[in-house]
């Protein structure tokens, strides 16, 4: 499936099926955006426009008629009457009428249209990339202009619901850290679910993007969202609308001290920051992780069994990643993706009081042992922890492993940060650092001086920045030697020969292959014109490839 | 007491009058004199005491000096306090309503009648109400609706609701998942060059394969907003609401099954395939050759203009030339090979016995002067119009001759023996290229721009008109059997057409990059060439099989480059070897080349 190129202007659709939708453009647009109803591209585009070639959109007779017996456009044409009416009466400063008018507003629901479109569950969460991207980005929009504050605030609960849920199933795949946002990744009822999250920056709005579209795209969403929360939520045996966990609540409640904020708004503050975990309708026995029966599907053999069940308990490794872990974060780095990501592999996470509510303990609690921090340098080091810098944490997700730290110290050239997203496909390019990851989750070079380096480290801390300088010299010596050795075999394998007797067995080659060379072109000569067509696309494609390579 | 009466004006008015206004009795007030310098002012500055408290009465222009009253009240002023020094701004505040209820009303004005009978206005507010009400226009306060917000929609998943449109609809693609590059901290290798960052710059938006430039940042701190972040979920949803979807199948070949398997060349020999001689001595294009019917002959023909051409008879005698030049062809006999032959060649010209009445010819037939016979010129048939193609028949004793014209005379059909020529067409039917004759049925060929016509000579009519498929048609071949004829054209097409199958190219090869100037066969070995202006000869394998069911197999075999380009032309002619699997060329380039 794809988009067509072009995209018609959105004024554009009237239709060539004569069908006046309605009086007005922008209902019509809402209707569509709604129901989901796209245009389709006709088998004979000249016959249908009348003879022209120029671009219009098409939609079919069947998707105009459904729209029109949506009930909801009846509510939205006692909307526009009451808007009207408000106007009306404020215009005439008959207060009284405007409360009265206001006290009966019309509302509608999507909750059937919803349905409609997504007869199963499994379908609305394999659309809910859109959803959760909107959502995000509209709970970062500032309270003014632009968009009503409850869409907003919605928006912003409905994420942080989201997000806590993620942390409650453990469901979070991949995380990428790219220059337009962070993306998630994560799987639920086996549909990945991808989303992207802008950096916390206030906005600078354009002008060129029709608000009232992505509202009413949001309007949508946000019904949908709130549905698929509940029933996620409630596949946990969780609390809808969330709780807080009673011992958590118990936590939170002192380091508050004296009265935070309103009632309702520090309950969403309090879930927002993603520490404390949340309540079960059923309170969780200590049997609940029983074990799976299986149950040996037919025409499988053994070996894919066995590849099952390994690929199932490599799932669960990387769903304990940062198990035991406790983590500090700075007040520097983004807090809101990092505590997600590390409570999402089961490690704990606390910041600064100051920072934020929820924090759980403090920078000198002696059991952190991992500190992330964005800066050049540390002042005060504390000993019996990891000082790292932000990236680490996410390299280590999608490598499914904690990489080794050496490389992530503050100060020092991070590596690069690479796709999770990106499978290779033969004959493509890989960067030599995906394949060194590859080697290490093999297993094979996991870089034992790496490893000495943790236990050393961890034997004796005191003099471990004098330890780090000399590992990273014994490192680099150590590359410096391999890039040696590297260069001397390629100098020992250079195919250099003098001998005549091998110069014309070459040759002999080589003739065959200019002999082979010529038989095919003279045989793509022959072809006939689409294949051509088709074969010089093809090559096209592939000559690309190699050559970006 | 001087009282000056001017007015509120501005005093600069009298800066140039010796008086300052005048009195009530309507006299001048003087100004003062005053003649003091700078010198003096300064003095007086350092000597008056009381210096500081002399104001200048702009109205009289008098200096007056302030009591320590006035003085007093510009301090205060300046602090801003109060004129008055004995107003006291603090006040105690007298409070008039307190909160103790009086037993006495503070007025004594008796209640009006209207507080205690009920309002007429309020009861016409209260009747218009409840009229509003009857009539249904005002409508009660909704009840608050209890059903939760959110609930669990999906809790009867029913089989039933997947209807037909859910089955039909496309569901929106999701959107590209993010490469190394899009990181903020990529490997080095995917970061934009300069040359590829302007080369992005210059691209139009829609054909820009990234669209944002990868930049690497040092740590996660110093990575900034997305500016386009809004936007390109905008375009999102514009995407799913606008693009027309639908299912693309995608072509999911092997690129190796698409190339057709055709039987290896090293199996069809033989075919020329190396440069074996290269014969240099014209300085200008060499427009045509020919090989004499033993092979061991080859003529040439240059030409500064286009209308000269070098064709051989293969007659019965086989060893004639003819030449034709501006606008005659030239019988001649260049007296070469087997004496034998070439005196059979001369019996037969000399033969000729003229007619007893003179019959009206469109061309003129003179015989050679002693001088050009001993040149080897025998005939000379002088048209009225440039030439542009002769050909003979196999018999030899025929041959045609194209002129460069419009008209129905475009077309001549010569006998040598009879010295006759006669226009077999009576209307032009377009611009002719070529003709040929058929080698072994009285057929005859005529291609004009688009289309090849085949006319039955003996019942004289038209048999089929071939339909080229190109633009225009250049040069044409017929296979020595007969029954099929190539046609090259100038949109770089060979067509292959089989007389018995169709009338359309039984397949159209586009093997050269450029126009095609000639094509021939090869006389015994199935092979076909053809000469073009990239420079290049490609001979084909192009089998013939008795069997009337089998298609011909076509086969390039090799591509012979040699020929340099020169004004745009490159392969000019292309002549098999009678006998032999060789091919002659001529080129731009002023060389002929054997190809073996």
């Amino acid at each position: 499936v794809r988009h067509s190129q072009h995209r018609a202007r959105p004024c554009a659709p009237t239709g060539p099926l004569g069908v006046q939708l309605s009086p007005h453009p922008s209902l019509r647009r809402r209707l569509c955006i709604l129901k989901g109803i796209y245009p389709h591209e006709p088998k004979h585009k000249k016959k249908v426009n009348k003879g022209s070639t120029a671009p219009r959109t098409f939609y079919l007779l069947k998707d105009i008629k459904f729209l029109l017996h949506e009930p909801i456009v009846n509510k939205f044409r006692e909307y526009k009457i009451f808007v009207r009416k408000l106007r009306k009466a404020y215009g005439k400063s008959e207060w009284g009428t405007a409360e009265r008018l206001k006290d009966n507003k019309p509302t509608y629901k999507l909750d059937h249209i919803v349905k409609e479109r997504y007869p199963t569950f499994v379908d609305a969460l394999r659309d809910l990339d859109d959803a959760l991207s909107m959502c995000f980005l509209f709970s970062t929009f500032p309270r003014t202009g632009k968009c009503h504050v409850q869409t907003i605030q919605l928006c912003r609960r409905l994420a942080v619901e989201f997000l806590n849920f993620i942390i409650a199933s453990r469901s979070l795949r991949k995380v990428f850290l790219s220059i337009k946002g962070i993306y998630y990744q994560a799987e639920v009822l086996g549909q990945p679910i991808t989303w992207i999250t802008p950096y916390a920056f206030s906005h600078d709005h354009p002008t060129d993007v029709d608000y009232r579209v992505m509202a009413t795209f949001t309007e949508f969403y946000t019904t949908l969202l709130g549905f698929v929360n509940f029933r996620l939520y409630h596949s946990l045996n969780l609390h809808y609308p969330p709780k807080i966990d009673g011992q958590a609540e118990v936590e939170l409640k002192p380091a508050e001290g004296k009265e935070y904020a309103m009632d309702s708004e520090s309950y969403l503050e309090k879930l927002s920051a993603l520490s404390a975990s949340l309540a079960r309708v059923v309170a969780p026995t200590q049997e609940d992780d029983v074990e799976m029966d299986e149950f040996p599907v037919e025409g499988e053999t053994a070996e894919q069994m066995d590849a099952r069940k390994k690929e199932q308990e490599a799932l669960e490794k990387h769903k304990k990643l940062f198990e035991g872990l406790r983590f500090f974060l700075n007040r520097e780095v983004p807090r809101e993706p990092l505590a997600f990501v590390i409570r999402c592999f089961g490690g704990q996470v606390s910041w600064d009081k100051s920072l934020c509510i929820g924090a759980t303990y403090d920078v000198s609690d002696p059991s952190i042992t991992h500190q992330i921090v964005d800066r050049p340098r540390v002042e005060q080091q504390v000993v019996g922890r990891y000082y790292l810098q932000p990236q680490w944490v996410f390299d280590s997700v999608n490598a499914k492993l904690c990489l080794p730290v050496a490389d992530y110290f503050p100060g020092v050239l991070l590596p690069p940060h690479l796709s999770p997203f990106v499978t290779e496909q033969e004959g493509d390019y890989i960067p030599p650092e995906k394949l060194k990851l590859l080697a290490m989750q093999r297993g094979e070079d996991p870089g034992e001086e790496s490893e000495e380096e943790e236990e050393e480290e961890e034997d004796d801390d005191n003099d471990k920045d004098e330890e780090e300088e000399d590992e990273s010299e014994k490192e680099e010596e150590i590359k410096l030697k391999k890039m040696e050795e590297q260069k001397t075999q390629s100098n020992k394998a250079l195919p250099v020969k003098v001998t005549a007797g091998k110069v014309r067995l070459e040759d002999k080659q080589r003739l065959e292959q200019e002999q082979q060379s010529e038989e095919k072109r003279l045989a793509i000569m022959m072809m006939k014109k689409r294949e051509k067509y088709l074969y010089k696309k093809i090559m096209f494609g592939k000559k690309r490839k190699i050559r970006e390579v | 007491d001087i009282r000056n009466t001017v007015g509120n004006i501005p005093m600069e008015w009298y800066q140039d009058f010796p008086h300052i206004g005048y009195d009530l009795e309507g006299k001048r007030i003087y100004k003062p004199i005053r003649n003091k310098d700078e010198l003096d002012k300064f003095l007086e500055k350092m000597e008056n005491p009381d210096y500081w408290r002399t104001v200048q009465d702009k109205m009289t222009g008098a200096d007056i000096k302030l009591t320590d009253e006035q003085v007093d009240l510009v301090h205060r002023l300046q602090k801003g306090q109060f004129g008055d020094v004995h107003f006291n701004p603090y006040e105690p505040a007298i409070d008039f309503f307190t909160h103790e209820v009086m037993i006495h009303p503070v007025t004594n004005r008796p209640a009006d009648k209207r507080s205690f009978i009920p309002s007429l206005i309020e009861k016409e507010k209260v009747s218009k109400l409840v009229h509003a009400i009857k009539m249904g226009w005002i409508k009660p306060r909704k009840p608050k609706e209890d059903t939760p917000t959110y609930y669990d929609l999906w809790a009867h998943e029913d089989p039933n609701s997947i209807l037909g449109r859910h089955k039909m609809h496309v569901p929106a693609p999701k959107m590209k998942l993010p490469g190394h590059e899009e990181s903020y901290n990529p490997p080095p290798e995917y970061l934009l060059s300069e040359e590829e960052k302007l080369a992005w710059e210059q691209q139009e938006p829609a054909e820009r394969r990234l669209n944002f430039v990868p930049q690497q940042y040092r740590c996660l701190r110093a990575v900034p907003a997305y500016p386009r972040f809004i936007q390109e979920r905008f375009e999102r949803c514009l995407d799913l609401y606008l693009c027309p979807r639908q299912r693309k199948m995608r072509v999911n070949v092997d690129p190796e099954d698409l190339i057709p398997k055709l039987p290896k060349p090293r199996d069809l020999q033989p075919f020329p395939t190396t440069q074996a001689l290269v014969y240099r001595g014209h300085s200008s294009l060499v427009r045509c050759i020919t090989v004499s019917p033993s092979g061991q002959w080859l003529a040439s023909g240059t030409a500064p203009r286009r209308h000269q051409t070098l064709r051989r008879c293969r007659s019965c005698s086989g060893a004639s030339l003819h030449a034709s030049s501006e606008q005659s062809v030239l019988l001649v006999n260049p007296c070469l090979g087997d004496k034998l032959l070439y005196g059979a060649t001369d019996q037969v010209l000399e033969s000729y016995v003229p007619p007893e009445e003179e019959r009206v010819q469109p061309v003129q037939w003179l015989t050679a002067t002693s001088e050009e016979h001993g040149r080897g010129i025998r005939l000379t048939v002088q048209h009225s119009k440039a030439l542009k193609q002769v050909t003979w028949h196999g018999k030899g004793d025929y041959f045609a001759t194209v002129v460069a014209d419009n008209s129905n005379m475009q077309v001549l059909v010569h006998q040598t023996s009879k010295r006759w020529s006669q226009n077999p067409f009576r209307k032009s039917k377009g611009m002719v290229q070529c003709v040929l004759f058929h080698p072994i049925r009285p057929y005859f060929f005529v291609a004009t721009q688009r289309y090849v016509r085949v006319y039955n000579l003996l019942k004289q009519e038209l048999t089929k008109k071939l339909m080229a498929n190109c633009k225009w048609v250049s040069s044409m071949a017929i296979h020595p059997a007969g029954d099929n004829v190539i046609c090259g054209s100038y949109d770089s097409k060979l067509a292959w057409f089989d007389l018995d199958l169709s009338t359309r190219p039984y397949q159209l090869l586009r093997h050269h990059r450029k126009a095609l100037r000639s094509v021939a066969f090869h006389k015994h070995y199935p092979l076909f060439a053809s000469g073009s202006d990239d420079g290049t000869v490609i001979v084909c394998h192009g089998m013939v099989y008795n069997d009337l069911l089998q298609n011909p197999l076509l086969v390039p075999v090799k591509v012979l480059k040699g020929h340099a380009l020169t004004l745009d032309l490159g392969v000019l002619d292309v002549v098999f070897h009678p006998t032999q699997p060789w091919v002659f060329s001529s080129g731009a380039d002023g060389t002929v080349r054997l190809y073996t």
